[in-house]
């Protein structure tokens, strides 16, 4: 007893030590989607000015200010461009704050991105998860305090999730930030997550709980007005998680879903909700619209355009929110409105307008330009008489003069308009053709993004040359990208497919049309409606129903014992196949869980099946005495140790294991009833049964018939001596 | 000097994310890192004074621009200027009073005709700016002790630069003293019976109250609670736990409260050198009451907030547009900021600016560390502790 007492204080001695690391982070530079397409086949996302100012630096900044000592900057697409701005930027001279860049250029998704950082072993305690286009200006001392509180009582506690209230129209999501409806479960007393779903427009109105979430909670809260901050603090857990189940991609999708769909593991995921603090992220061209003005109308102080946080130029406030850099060149004549950025070094003719819109550095306006709510990026030149309405404008675009951009449009870096063109509403302009397969399969979606990789070279060389000589020689694509954009003009036009013209609208800067809206409108009426008139006739869908019901169903007992006895002959067979052929602990648990994942069990079952493999090897292994039987388990249980003590998480599975033995002892392996004691004492040896566990299997017992006390009978001695041992100390 | 640099980079980052709260934090922050950056400055002996001047300026202009809303920066670094050249000044007349008693003897050396001309100069440059009282008067005590002054080089420099830390370590103290020397005053202003508003919360209010309260003035505080910091509701509290009956009233009550009041005691954020206050916002229309009703409305704060600028433009150049979160909750108003409907221009626009301007006709009496002012005085103030080169 002394010894393992001091073993526990070694390992709070070790906690300690884990509490002093300094707080790291996991920024992944690449959002592994396509929303900002074609802009990004040329830059990383996280690269693109946000109100003229990178989207990674006001996610560094804040990282900064939170107190986040070590930065992990995750780069896949486009790396090379992510790591030179960094190398440059102010944030590697920082004191007290270092970043590090992890590059790869095969990973596909979030889930790839955390395997490879999890073999790199630099994550040593609780970590902030968070990707290069989340901006926010929370605190984040409380919200750590209360995941390390949580994980001190429960060590299954592995993440926390920052949510924020929003709107719960089923407009607003759409319209501000452009995602979809969110449906949340989350317990009010515990805030654990206990439902996620985003993809609620396919479920038709209706959501399904799995029933067992209300069984077990006294109180569930179901949330529509919640919104999904994208900021995780992670147990290192979470890691190792992915690398576990290698089939992880989507950070949402697949891991939070997948982690709150089987409780068999019992990892469990809480939220933090807060309140007068900003944080949003940036997932498509709508929400870049919305967070940039939120940026001007200050919600993310200190992270406003004229607060230096990254050392840029010193812009000034002016009244009704406009931002003016110094070394402007403005005609007195121009009119420029409220909410309005305008960029160091920009020259502005006469007459032109300019309202809600920001407009980048050393970029050249003409005269009577009308220009709405649209983001110009640096260095872009717009000649006489030109009407820009709410426009995406990227570097280096020349817009000759009378062209007209309807709202959505977004034209791509160095892109040319040709005069009098009309560029017509929510079509994208590049100078790279767009790619021929449109796949709208997620799991293509990120293999496509890689490709985007592959695209680079093939764009500085035609960039080159048409920067170089634009008029003199085209080869023949090139010419046919003139006539796409009017005379003069360089670039492809990409074409949206019929279906995806809903997500354009949905997605794009520009407002959604009025018509539009009363049709969103509309529909959400009906389907409430709808689901008013007949919402119990309405067949329960989603995959959670389904699940509870199949497992717990009073008609399907009978499957559920013959599925357990099929799962234990496997479990059993794959065990002593590891033994056989030296097969490594991770590995055999790897091929459990998926056993236990393909035949839908619990770990209470994993660790009774396994424990009865030891327990059958033991037997089977020649011996002529009791004595060399429990030579032979204790062999086979000091080999595996490990491997048992992975699934035994908590006491009911250590309760589980003695129960299994038991009934082994009664039944199918005889011998070992005379020898039940021994063995305990070998499983509470090895620290694999804890003293608790032995106890309460006791009091369990306690009440059984006599005929099932045999065991404890035996077992009394051990179990006196485990209650005095602790005084003795 | 890597040292001084991290220092200041550090410093500076501090100042960038608004991470010191408050002026009198920051002034003091401000002056230790000068004293880090001056003691550790190599300087040739022959022009310390310039080189000195040239390090802290361009330290000085670094860290205003850092912040330019946080006054107190600069008013430190102009500060610590002045106090380079007044005790540079002070040398040399005090070599120029060594020179003359030995102008008789016949060894003058090249060097001693080096000092000449610097104390040529320096006479010249004493006429054109006429020190400060404070340096006169100090200038009697010294000069007795220092005429027998070694006219060495080396040593001189070594003096000139141990008087300057002297001179700054001096501000750093007056820094730390200020509000008591402040809270001194109080029972000179604050009567039996009276009724005192204030508006938000102030540190040098509080120890001005206490302090009037510990020496048995018995009076009661009506505290307006400062919207949207509410910075107010501690105050009333602080106030309670050292036994100074106090009322809670909200900002939109101060015009109701303001005739059953004697005097208003309100902090401030900086000084102006026309006698204008920049203070918490609200302030402008608790002034605007008092005078109304002819109370008294004073002001406490320490000369570090006394700036040498004048308010231009004050709406604009000096003050700090917060996030309009502190007003409201950002769910709230999700509706009028729904880009996605309508034209995409946001309908509601939320303003939280930080702080008022004060006219100087409002204010009747600063209460510095040195005694009380009204308005008007300020500029001579200002000559006293700034020079007029540091003033752009």
């Amino acid at each position: 007893m002394v010894q393992k007492k001091g073993a526990t204080r070694v390992s709070e001695d070790a906690e300690e030590e884990l509490a002093r690391v300094p707080l790291q982070a996991i920024l992944l530079a690449d959002s592994f989607a396509q929303k900002f397409r074609p802009i990004t086949l040329e830059r990383p996302k996280v690269l693109l000015p946000l109100v003229n100012i990178p989207m990674i630096d006001y996610t560094l900044a804040w990282l900064e200010s939170a107190g986040v000592e070590e930065v992990f900057v995750f780069c896949c697409a486009h790396s090379r461009q992510v790591t030179d701005y960094l190398t440059n930027s102010k944030w590697f001279s920082q004191p007290n704050f270092s970043i590090k860049t992890i590059e790869s250029h095969n990973c596909v998704s979030a889930g790839d991105a955390l395997r490879l950082i999890y073999e790199q072993h630099v994550i040593h305690g609780d970590f902030v998860l968070i990707s290069g286009d989340t901006l926010s200006n929370m605190s984040l001392t409380q919200v750590l305090e209360e995941h390390k509180e949580r994980r001190k009582k429960d060590s299954n506690a592995v993440m926390t999730m920052v949510i924020k209230k929003s709107k719960p129209s089923p407009l607003t999501h759409q319209s501000r930030l452009g995602t979809d409806e969110l449906f949340m479960a989350i317990d009010p007393d515990t805030n654990q997550l206990l439902y996620y779903e985003d993809k609620a427009d396919h479920l038709k109105g209706t959501i399904s709980l799995d029933n067992l979430l209300l069984a077990d909670k006294s109180s569930v809260s179901l949330h529509n007005d919640k919104q999904d901050c994208y900021i995780d603090i992670c147990s290192p857990e979470v890691l190792s998680l992915f690398t576990d189940n290698f089939d992880y991609q989507h950070l949402r999708r697949h891991f939070v879903k997948g982690l709150l769909v089987d409780d068999i593991m019992g990892y469990k995921i809480f939220t933090h909700e807060i309140y007068s603090s900003y944080a949003a992220r940036i997932d498509n061209f709508r929400s870049y619209d919305t967070i940039s003005k939120d940026i001007i109308q200050r919600w993310t102080y200190p992270f406003v355009p004229d607060v230096q946080f990254i050392g840029n130029s010193s812009t000034k406030l002016e009244r009704l929110g406009m931002y003016r850099a110094p070394g402007i060149e403005q005609s007195r004549s121009a009119q420029i409105g409220p909410f309005t950025v305008v960029g160091n070094g920009s020259t502005i003719g006469n007459n032109t307008k300019i309202s809600n819109s920001v407009v980048g550095e050393g970029c050249n306006i003409g005269s009577k330009v009308s220009i709405e709510g649209c983001y110009i990026w640096h260095n872009v030149t717009i000649e006489d008489g030109c009407t820009l309405k709410h426009a995406i404008v990227c570097d280096g675009v020349i817009i000759k003069s009378g062209a007209v951009l309807e709202p959505g449009v977004v034209l791509s870096f160095k892109v040319v308009i040709g005069q009098q063109f009309v560029v017509p509403s929510y079509s994208k302009v590049s100078l790279l053709q767009q790619p021929t397969k449109q796949d709208s399969d997620e799991e293509l979606e990120y293999a496509d993004d890689s490709s985007a990789v592959v695209e680079i070279p093939s764009f500085n060389i035609t960039s080159d040359k048409l920067s170089g000589e634009l008029t003199s020689e085209l080869s023949e694509p090139q010419r046919r990208a003139v006539s796409e954009v009017g005379s003069g003009g360089v670039g492809y036009m990409w074409s949206v497919g019929e279906g995806d013209y809903e997500e354009e609208l949905r997605h794009s800067v520009a407002p959604i049309p009025a018509d539009k809206l009363a049709e969103v409108i509309q529909a959400a009426i009906d389907d409430m409606e709808m689901s008013a008139q007949d919402g119990n006739l309405l067949p329960p869908s989603g995959e959670l129903q389904a699940d509870s019901n199949s497992i717990y169903s009073e008609d399907n007992i009978d499957d559920i014992r013959d599925d357990y006895i099929y799962f234990e002959k496997e479990v059993e067979a794959t065990f002593l196949r590891a033994v056989h052929e030296n097969i490594k602990e991770d590995h055999v648990i790897l091929e459990v869980n998926s056993l236990r994942l393909s035949y839908n069990k619990t770990s209470v079952d994993c660790a009774g099946a396994l424990f009865y493999s030891m327990m059958k090897l033991a037997i089977e292994t020649p011996h002529s005495s009791a004595g060399d039987l429990i030579n032979n388990a204790t062999n086979v249980i000091g080999t595996w140790k490990k491997l048992l003590k992975y699934y035994l998480p908590s006491l009911d599975e250590e309760i589980e294991v003695i129960l299994k033995f038991e009934e082994m002892c009664l039944e199918s392996a005889r011998e070992f009833s005379s020898i039940f004691v021994q063995v305990l004492h070998l499983l509470y040896d090895e620290e694999i049964l804890q003293e608790d566990a032995i106890l309460n299997w006791a009091s369990e017992k306690e009440g059984a018939e006599e005929a099932d006390k045999v065991f404890l009978k035996q077992s009394k001695g051990f179990i006196q001596w485990l209650i005095e041992a602790p005084e003795e100390d | 000097m890597p040292g001084v640099e991290e220092l200041v980079n550090d410093f500076f980052a501090k100042l960038e994310n608004c991470k010191v709260e408050g002026s009198h934090a920051t002034a003091r922050s401000t002056a230790e890192l000068l004293r880090s950056v001056i003691s550790q400055q190599r300087v040739p002996s022959n022009i310390q004074a310039e080189a000195l001047i040239e390090a802290v300026k361009v330290v000085g202009e670094k860290l205003t621009a850092a912040n330019p809303v946080e006054l107190a920066v600069g008013n430190v670094v102009r500060r610590v200027l002045h106090i380079i050249r007044e005790e540079d000044l002070l040398l040399v007349t005090s070599d120029l009073g060594g020179l003359n008693l030995s102008v008789g003897s016949d060894d003058k050396d090249a060097a001693e005709m080096d000092n000449n001309h610097v104390a040529a100069a320096a006479a010249s440059r004493n006429l054109l700016h006429r020190p400060s009282l404070h340096t006169l008067l100090g200038n009697m005590h010294n000069s007795a002790c220092q005429n027998s002054f070694d006219a060495d080089k080396n040593l001189r420099s070594r003096k000139l630069k141990h008087n300057i830390i002297e001179a700054v370590n001096e501000l750093i103290e007056e820094i730390d003293t200020c509000r008591e020397q402040i809270a001194e005053q109080a029972v000179e202003h604050i009567h039996q019976n009276e009724v005192i508003l204030t508006l938000g919360r102030s540190r040098t209010v509080l120890e001005f109250l206490t302090a009037a309260k510990q020496k048995k003035r018995s009076f009661r505080v009506f505290v307006a609670e400062g919207a949207p910091r509410y910075q107010g509701h501690v105050l009333a509290k602080e106030l309670v736990q050292r036994g100074v009956q106090s009322t809670l009233v909200t900002d939109s009550a101060v015009f109701a409260m303001i005739s059953q009041v004697n005097m208003v005691i309100v902090g401030a954020h900086a000084v102006m050198a026309n006698g204008g206050v920049i203070a918490p916002v609200g302030l402008r229309m608790v002034a605007l009451a008092a005078r109304n009703y002819a109370v008294p409305f004073v002001v406490v704060a320490g000369i570090h907030k006394l700036c040498p600028l004048y308010p231009h433009n004050p709406e604009i150049l000096l003050n700090d547009m917060r996030s309009p979160s502190e007003l409201a909750e950002f769910g709230e108003f999700s509706n009028g900021m729904d880009y996605g409907i309508g034209s995409g221009a946001p309908l509601i626009h939320v303003i939280n600016p930080a702080f008022d301007y004060v006219p100087p006709e409002l204010v009747s009496l600063f209460i510095t560390d040195i005694g009380g002012h009204g308005p008007s005085y300020m500029y001579r103030l200002i000559a006293d502790y700034y020079s007029t080169d540091d003033l752009v």
